[in-house]
């Protein structure tokens, strides 16, 4: 910038960059820093005994060519977000779209569906190995008692990845929340009108309350999506990547690489993938909103 | 008439239709906590029962005595406490600087913060494991305190922000005529307001301390440090599958309770706040 700034702008410049400044300290050392250092482990070989040694992209080249567990881990994480981030959303609009109605204990029904997402991840993991056990976990042990084939849920190759999204479906809190707060934004007279025009009860939720809430929506698919990619508590103690790896996820096998066979440049490599697919999901998902998502005040 | 009783049969089936829902969302919680008031031959009835005959209460200090519940949790305490501490005092700052002061290159920095939330924890979780451990601070809870303190969650940065940019600036500016400085307005004037905000990003930052596993599992592995998150899993080892569910569940619930009863406390501002974000995003 060529032209001088007055000494007010100076002043209010450090009075702005002083409240700010447990954030500068803390980006620079604890993600500009690690994301700079990750980088360059990903060139590198280390094993953290000896130091780094810089192999240029071959940590990449293996990643993409030799390693076969790695393509199945990839197939494994995107199958998680594409089929276990559009579930949840549905489910979780389709709950708060009931809850939107009139209706008696509705705080409590609120409460019930709400409940799940407060589970720790830890909590969450027995509960479910126990409901899902294949003898005398709740279901399969109705099941037994009707004289019918039990389901083996996490133990089987098909039903793992399913079952461990059905646990995503069900703690749909947040979601749930975010959803309730934007149907309650519906204009009423919006309604009115479409009911006038002939709409019926199905026409109107499609025609008038989801285009309302698509901002609710992106926001809702782009953090699902971002800490789906993430996954790993529930995975790494419920499934621990099996049966026969269907369940090997990017974050558990990441951590399996960096923590436990000490590869810590191959490990960083892989997270430098991660990141990419991240971003290339989030900037497609947001090219696409132009097309579906609506803001109210903006004329189209 | 045909219509009046058209209605009711639809408000009816409303009911049914709710009723049967909230039973399938609480199913996997009240089976837990039924099985956790078990003797061991009810556990194995088929078909299920829901309804513990005779109600092993004494399962819970059985099942907790077992290994040291009550110092995981004093220790889960210790660190999430510290980390709510953090995450308010580091992020008020931060949050008043984003909304409250207009300075040359302020949007700038907020997009480069808000633009960190994108970045997954596994690009950076090599690196910082290092760095902790080249400073000593393995097996001690500094490396999940002391981040906090540096206002690293943009999340609540951003939340806080919004929440601040809905207060009047007048207020502000007539405390600046009257010569109070800008700490003096943030502490006099904006906190008091800001009360709902704080009291969810609290709540959320206790949450994760409490929830968080990934953490606690690379940074300590002592077991007289481990918080509830790698506690539980103590248990479960010594458990083992099948032998003692009514002791496992009671562990679980135990590690549930707390923080749902924290909920029934909050739970309007947390509601509030989660609402907040989601359509500010």
């Amino acid at each position: 910038m060529s032209q001088r700034w007055t000494p007010a702008q100076i002043r209010s410049l450090l009075k702005g960059l002083a409240f700010i400044s447990p954030w500068i300290v803390g980006f620079g050392g604890f993600v500009l820093y690690p994301i700079a250092a990750s980088a360059y482990f990903s060139l590198t070989r280390y094993d953290v005994l000896r130091p780094a040694r810089f192999i240029g992209l071959e940590n990449y080249v293996e990643l993409f060519t030799k390693d076969e567990t790695f393509r199945t881990v990839i197939g494994n994480t995107v199958y998680l977000v594409v089929i276990g981030v559009p579930a949840g959303l549905v489910v979780a609009f389709l709950l708060a779209s009931l809850l939107n109605r009139e209706m008696q204990f509705r705080p409590l029904f609120r409460t019930i569906f709400f409940l799940p997402v407060l589970v720790p991840a830890v909590a969450s993991a027995e509960v479910w190995r126990w409901v899902y056990n294949t003898n005398y976990g709740v279901i399969n042990s109705f099941i037994k008692s009707w004289g019918l084939a039990v389901i083996p849920f996490i133990s089987s190759v098909e039903l793992a990845k399913p079952s461990l999204i059905l646990i995503h479906v069900w703690a749909q809190g947040t979601a749930i929340i975010i959803f309730l707060a934007a149907l309650q934004d519906v204009p009423r007279s919006l309604m009115d009108a479409a009911e006038v025009d002939g709409a019926n009860p199905l026409q109107r939720f499609w025609h008038v309350t989801i285009p309302i809430c698509t901002p609710a929506i992106l926001f809702v698919m782009l953090t699902g999506m971002i800490g789906m990619f993430q996954y790993f508590t529930l995975g790494w103690l419920l499934t621990q990547g099996g049966p026969n790896e269907s369940t090997e996820f990017f974050s558990l096998y990441l951590y399996r690489n960096a923590f436990q066979f000490f590869k810590m440049g191959y490990a960083s490599a892989q997270a430098w993938i991660l990141f990419i697919i991240i971003l290339a999901f989030t900037l497609l998902i947001f090219r696409s909103s132009a097309r579906w998502v609506y803001y109210a005040g903006e004329s189209d | 008439m045909q219509r009046p009783l058209f209605k009711i049969a639809q408000r009816a089936l409303f009911y049914v239709m709710m009723v049967v829902l909230a039973l399938i969302f609480a199913g996997p919680l009240l089976w837990m906590l039924s099985t956790s008031f078990k003797t061991d031959p009810q556990v194995y009835t088929v078909p299920p029962t829901w309804f513990p005959n005779p109600f092993r209460l004494v399962n819970y200090p059985e099942a907790l005595s077992s290994r040291p519940f009550g110092a995981y949790t004093y220790n889960t305490l210790r660190y999430a406490l510290g980390a709510v501490a953090g995450a308010l005092i580091s992020n008020t700052l931060v949050a008043y600087g984003f909304a409250r002061i207009r300075w040359p290159g302020r949007d700038i920095f907020f997009i480069i913060c808000l633009s960190t939330m994108m970045i997954p924890f596994q690009v950076r979780m090599i690196p910082l494991y290092l760095t902790f451990k080249n400073l000593g601070w393995l097996n001690t809870y500094l490396p999940l305190i002391v981040p906090t303190f540096l206002g690293v969650n943009a999340y609540y940065t951003f939340l806080l922000r919004q929440f601040f940019l809905t207060i009047p600036s007048e207020l502000s500016d007539a405390a600046r005529v009257d010569g109070c400085t800008e700490l003096g307005i943030l502490i006099r004037i904006i906190l008091p307001l800001a009360k709902p905000a704080l009291a969810v990003i609290g709540l959320l930052q206790f949450m994760f301390a409490w929830d968080n596993y990934i953490g606690p599992l690379i940074y300590l592995n002592n077991e007289s440090l481990y918080p509830i998150a790698l506690g539980l899993q103590q248990f479960r080892t010594m458990f083992q599958e099948e032998l003692m569910w009514p002791y496992m569940m009671a562990a679980s619930t135990a590690t549930v309770a707390p923080v749902i009863i924290l909920y029934f406390f909050v739970q309007r501002t947390f509601v509030e706040g989660i609402s907040i974000t989601g359509l500010k995003g």
